[in-house]
């Protein structure tokens, strides 16, 4: 078959753009750390409100410094409502939903899990800003599903 | 010859099809500039009939319906012109009946509120099971479908052995293949959540349905552009008088196709818990690799043009695009589809890095995405060739031709405006599936409020081209002003010379080695599943 030169060098234009775009997200995978949320903990989703740390979700503070958030997620709200955090906080979020699938998203940052009942999702993000974020679930969960979401404060120490 | 008679009746086939997906794309016009008004807070869905039961009717009749109905119109047209026989249509009526009672039974369930799960169906939401064995029904018509057009192949290779299928054949016939493989995901899903909807069996893994969903749901969206592709390749090039550019490449194209859209899907999970960064970041790679027939096609495309141009003595870029026939309704559905299609796939690219997708996942962006490449590219080159088909299958006269190219301008401009506001508004944070964005009233929403009413002016002016296509469409049945010619050609390539390896002849062979290369990528995912299972989960009606 007989591919034309032009042809050949757009194509190999193109697959070395691609192998580019590959290269740089491994750079950032490996170096920055950035990687989406693949939280691999089970939990059964009809006893969550008996199982430690859900039970009590919330703000913990751990003996390094850094907090972790616990959440759960139902139609259509979050508990914690809101969830107060010091500026500079590195916080790891750990969301699971007690009946379908919802989402946890909180605009202007890179925390964006899908929440799905039987499993923990998990997160890290560090506050730099202090201020008032939006907690949305952003997977449709039902009728009630555009008044699901909360707030984090971001209060300076 | 064939008679005319036996071509009429091959006709009545195909325009059950083309209406069907006719009417489909008016109903869902109509709840999409309803969408687009109520997230700009101008007006609420009433409580009998919520904005979750609207969307959910707009994105099965848009993703499902229209282009289905559109694909296995165009398939069968293509098919029954290029292998013209005697033959019998009993099953390409069969086909379209299956699919009109699956889709009808399903809408039922989603009109009454039993479904109103959005055109994913995500367990553990649950629907009516009838809703679920609808869309079954729907799929296993197209199956109808696709044998009708492989027995055509079959015939084609015993009658005139040596002989490559006619490309346009061969592209059709590409794109049934590739969607046999896929939707074997879909009813595998189909097979879980039947028995689950009607309580014979208490819970489902929802992570297994969400993998089979997306085993299919990425490859439906090749599946759509395929059928351009179909159109672009084959159709188009007549428009301004140039030709296929290569025969061998465009079944390279088509074969790469049938090959690389199916192991792909879990881009769109990446988010979701239960699936290890290994994986995904394998499903990086692999969807990287399904961008390259589109290189190649869009390369075909640009070379055509100039081909065609310099036949006819022009030279240059400017002298290139200015020869095109840019007031035939027919090029100018699909070339502005085309422009379309180049911002989509700068955007497809941003989605597909699991790092950037961080930003955008779930935003409206993602919405804006699909537009600039269903909604746009697709849909407007499948109306650009529904005005080329028409007045070839009824015998009349384009009613308002003038209308339609309005139309194709139209829909360009609007499907422009509304997705570069959702682009922009998914960067900012703005959630799709939501009725209302407000967030009653939170500093971060109140800045997507002039996305928001971009949006819905550019839904408007989609919502009026609509209304154009239905008046040419239907206007064209009811008056009797007779065409100049029916005649159907398909391009020919310019490398008319060379022959076609017969590696690129092959079909069911290759549709063989893209179901292994899937269940072979799949492999992992499912392992690690089976492995960790998760926790079954009962489900409910949250609506
Ligand atoms: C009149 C033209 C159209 C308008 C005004 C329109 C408007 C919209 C809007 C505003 C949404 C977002 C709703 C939300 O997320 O809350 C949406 C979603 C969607 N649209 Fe369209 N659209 C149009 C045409 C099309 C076409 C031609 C297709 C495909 C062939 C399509 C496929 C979809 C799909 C698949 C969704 C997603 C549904 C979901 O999230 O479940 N739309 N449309
Ligand atoms: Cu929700
Ligand atoms: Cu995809």
């Amino acid at each position: 078959m007989h591919v034309h030169k032009y042809e050949r060098a757009w194509l190999i234009f193109g697959l070395a753009m691609l192998a580019v775009f590959l290269c740089l997200l491994a750079v950032a995978a490996v170096s920055n750390d950035i990687v989406p949320p693949s939280g691999m903990q089970q939990i059964d989703p009809s006893t969550v409100a008996r199982t430690p740390p859900f039970d009590k979700p919330g703000l913990r503070r751990l003996p390094d410094g850094s907090y972790e958030a616990y959440y759960v997620a139902q139609v259509f709200s979050f508990n914690p409502a809101v969830l107060t955090v010091p500026v500079g906080a590195k916080v790891t979020f750990y969301v699971t939903s007690t009946d379908v699938v919802h989402g946890f998203f909180v605009p202007h940052t890179d925390i964006n899990m899908m929440v799905i009942p039987g499993w923990v999702n998990t997160e890290t993000h560090v506050f730099r800003t202090p201020g008032e974020y939006l907690l949305i679930c952003h997977e449709y969960c039902g009728i009630g599903h555009q008044n699901m979401f909360g707030k984090i404060e971001v209060t300076k120490v | 010859m064939i008679a005319d008679r036996q071509m009429r009746s091959e006709n009545r086939v195909v325009i059950a099809h083309v209406y069907t997906a006719t009417t489909a794309i008016a109903l869902g016009a109509i709840f999409g500039v309803f969408q687009g008004f109520s997230r700009a807070g101008a007006v609420d869905a009433p409580a009998w009939f919520d904005y979750y039961r609207i969307l959910t009717l707009h994105g099965v009749l848009m993703a499902l319906v229209f282009t289905t109905f559109f694909i296995t119109g165009l398939s069968l047209f293509v098919t029954y012109r290029a292998i013209p026989r005697e033959r019998a249509l009993t099953v390409g009526w069969i086909g379209w009946i299956v699919m009109l009672i699956g889709t009808a039974m399903a809408a039922v369930e989603i009109v009454l509120g039993n479904a109103t799960v959005l055109y994913t169906f995500y367990a553990p939401l649950k629907a009516s099971p009838w809703f679920y064995i609808g869309a079954t029904i729907l799929v296993i018509g197209t199956w109808v479908v696709a044998y009708e057009i492989f027995e055509n192949v079959v015939y084609w290779r015993k009658h005139n052995p040596g002989t490559p299928v006619p490309l346009v054949v061969f592209c059709a016939a590409a794109t049934f293949v590739m969607w046999v493989v896929a939707t074997l995901g879909v009813v595998a899903e189909m097979a879980m959540l039947i028995p689950w909807a009607f309580g014979w069996i208490p819970k489902v893994n929802v992570l297994l349905t969400r993998l089979f969903f997306w085993y299919f749901g990425h490859p439906l969206v090749y599946f759509w552009i395929m059928g351009a592709y179909i159109i672009w390749y084959n159709i188009i090039p007549k428009r301004y008088g140039g030709n296929v550019f290569s025969d061998a490449l465009t079944r390279l194209t088509f074969i790469m196709l049938i090959l690389l859209s199916t192991p792909v899907g879990i881009h769109h999970e990446f988010m979701d818990p239960g699936i290890s960064s290994a994986w995904k970041a394998l499903f990086t790679v692999t969807t990287y690799g399904v961008a390259i027939p589109s290189f190649i096609t869009a390369f075909a495309i640009f070379a055509s043009f100039e081909l065609a141009a310099i036949k006819r003595g022009h030279k240059g870029f400017i002298a290139t695009v200015r020869s095109l026939p840019w007031n035939d309704p027919a090029f100018s559905g699909a070339a502005y589809g085309m422009l379309l299609f180049i911002l989509g796939g700068f955007g497809g690219l941003v989605n597909a890095s699991y790092s950037m997708d961080a930003v955008v996942h779930n935003t409206i962006w993602v919405v804006g995405h699909f537009h600039v490449t269903v909604g746009g590219p697709v849909a407007l080159t499948f109306l650009g060739a529904a005005y080329w088909m028409i007045p070839r299958l009824t015998g009349r006269a384009l009613w308002k031709p003038e209308w339609a190219l309005m139309q194709t301008r139209l829909w360009f401009v609007g499907m422009l405006v509304m997705s570069f506001a959702m682009h922009f508004a998914g960067l900012l944070g703005a959630p799709r599936r939501t009725s209302d964005v407000s967030y009653h009233g939170a500093a971060v929403a109140a800045a997507w409020q002039p996305y928001m009413i971009a949006a819905a002016a550019g839904g408007l002016l989609l919502f009026l081209a609509i209304l154009l296509f239905v008046a040419v469409a239907v206007g064209t049945l009811l008056q009797n002003r007779k065409t100049e010619s029916m005649e159907v050609e398909f391009a020919v390539p310019a490398l008319s010379a060379e022959t076609t390896p017969g590696a690129l002849q092959h079909l069911f062979r290759w549709g063989a080695v893209a179901l292994v290369l899937a269940v072979l990528v799949y492999a992992g995912p499912i392992a690690e599943l089976v492995h960790a299972p998760g926790y079954s989960v009962a489900g409910m009606r949250t609506w």
